[in-house]
């Protein structure tokens, strides 16, 4: 959060409000979730630490919010650094992995019925991203945070039929 | 109402230890505008399954009521036309008429069904342009991309206002954005809708889900048709 709204600084000094709604339009359906507060909480904590600057601006008088905030030379260089870095986030499917492991070796539960109802919460996801990509109305941009959404949960739902496949196996071969 | 019921519907193939059940014993009723999707992978008896619902494989056993009607003792023939009357196909691979443009691909089932040249005509056009495709009626296949060839398919699965719409793979072939134009077109039809797909986000569309394995149905959920599909993506 704090990178994305130095980056977002990075062409010019901008209200906070001006910050959430930019956004909010880019997140799409996914951006309604985001909590007004937010933006300013992180806008407090990015000024704490030096990487920006804030000024009272005349504004409009309907806007509560009048600070204008701008990036430091040392914001600037932390978006310079954001934007060449690689990191990317890992689904953790180890969990679940030894979750059928210690089902089948304990006789705990049947693991082929753990994928099962795991499909069925990953199936409930995938249809609910897919639902929203399908409204016309959504801007494509945003569009696109959605299929990522959706694709990531089509290969999940490809992993949880090979694990059904390898524990059907095991389970008939027993 | 129930429009398509299968009962012990069965297909077998070979013989002695080399014996499939491509289907095994499947029971099933579809309600009448029912979006029902079947997934599951490849050689689960998916395809097989919308091949004996469609009267185009026999089944071993079991039997399949169309509106009403038991339809796998029909002889070829008026299984033929049954087909081309009631029951409307999309397929992977388009099955367009490469010589044909898109509008005479449509009005050929209307043709077929015996209907006037000007009536089948009319009904296309007016088809093209429910599917988005009014200002593509005189292209060839060619000309066209797959997300609208299939869209082409679409409108001649519904020229002759079938009972029931089954689909075999219909994204199969599709990009993303080809198929969210086709999971929205599914979306408006009205009438019974069978997806068999391992695609799971045909899911998006259907109101009931089944999951088949081996054959038989490893699951069978029905959705609720409104979701807060918002809500729930963030949760």
């Amino acid at each position: 959060m704090q990178d994305v709204v130095l980056a977002m600084l990075a062409k010019e000094p901008a209200h906070g409000y001006e910050l959430r709604s930019r956004m909010r339009a880019a997140l799409g359906p996914l951006g309604e979730a985001m909590n007004a507060g937010q933006i300013y909480v992180t806008l407090a904590r990015l000024a704490k630490a030096g990487l920006v600057t804030s000024e009272h601006s005349d504004g409009r008088p309907d806007r509560p919010d009048r600070r204008v905030y701008a990036l430091t030379p040392a914001g600037q260089e932390r978006v310079v650094a954001w934007l060449a870095e690689v990191s990317w986030p890992r689904p953790d499917l180890t969990e679940f992995h030894l979750k059928l492991v210690a089902a089948a070796t304990a006789r705990l539960a049947d693991p082929v019925a753990l994928v099962d109802a795991q499909r069925r919460e990953v199936l409930r996801r995938m249809r609910d991203a897919q639902r929203a990509a399908l409204d016309r109305s959504i801007d494509p941009v945003a569009g696109l945070l959605l299929e990522g959404v959706v694709l990531r949960l089509r290969a999940d739902l490809d992993w949880l039929q090979e694990c059904e496949r390898m524990w059907t196996g095991r389970k008939a071969g027993a | 109402m129930t429009v398509l019921e299968a009962r012990g519907l069965t297909k077998r193939y070979g013989r002695d230890s080399a014996l499939v059940r491509a289907v095994d014993e499947i029971d099933l009723a579809v309600p009448a505008g029912q979006k029902l999707a079947v997934m599951g992978p490849s050689g689960c008896g998916k395809s097989t399954l919308l091949h004996l619902l469609g009267g185009l494989q026999e089944p071993s056993d079991g039997e399949v009521w169309l509106a009403g009607r038991r339809i796998d003792t029909l002889s070829e023939r008026a299984l033929a036309r049954l087909r081309r009357d009631t029951i409307g196909f999309v397929f992977q691979s388009f099955h367009l008429m490469d010589e044909l443009t898109a509008v005479e691909n449509v009005e050929l089932a209307a043709l077929l069904a015996g209907r006037s040249p000007r009536t089948a005509r009319r009904r296309a056009l007016h088809l093209l342009d429910q599917v988005g495709l009014a200002d593509r009626a005189g292209h060839l296949p060619a000309q066209l991309s797959g997300g609208q060839r299939q869209r082409v398919a679409v409108a001649r699965a519904l020229t002759n206002e079938p009972l029931i719409v089954l689909a075999d793979e219909p994204t199969g072939n599709l990009d993303s954005a080809a198929t969210l134009e086709v999971l929205r077109l599914f979306e408006e039809l009205d009438t019974t809708l069978i997806v068999v797909t391992h695609d799971t986000r045909i899911s998006a569309i259907a109101d009931r889900m089944i999951t088949m394995r081996d054959g038989a149905f490893a699951d069978d959920t029905r959705l609720a048709g409104a979701v807060r599909a918002v809500r729930a993506v963030q949760s």
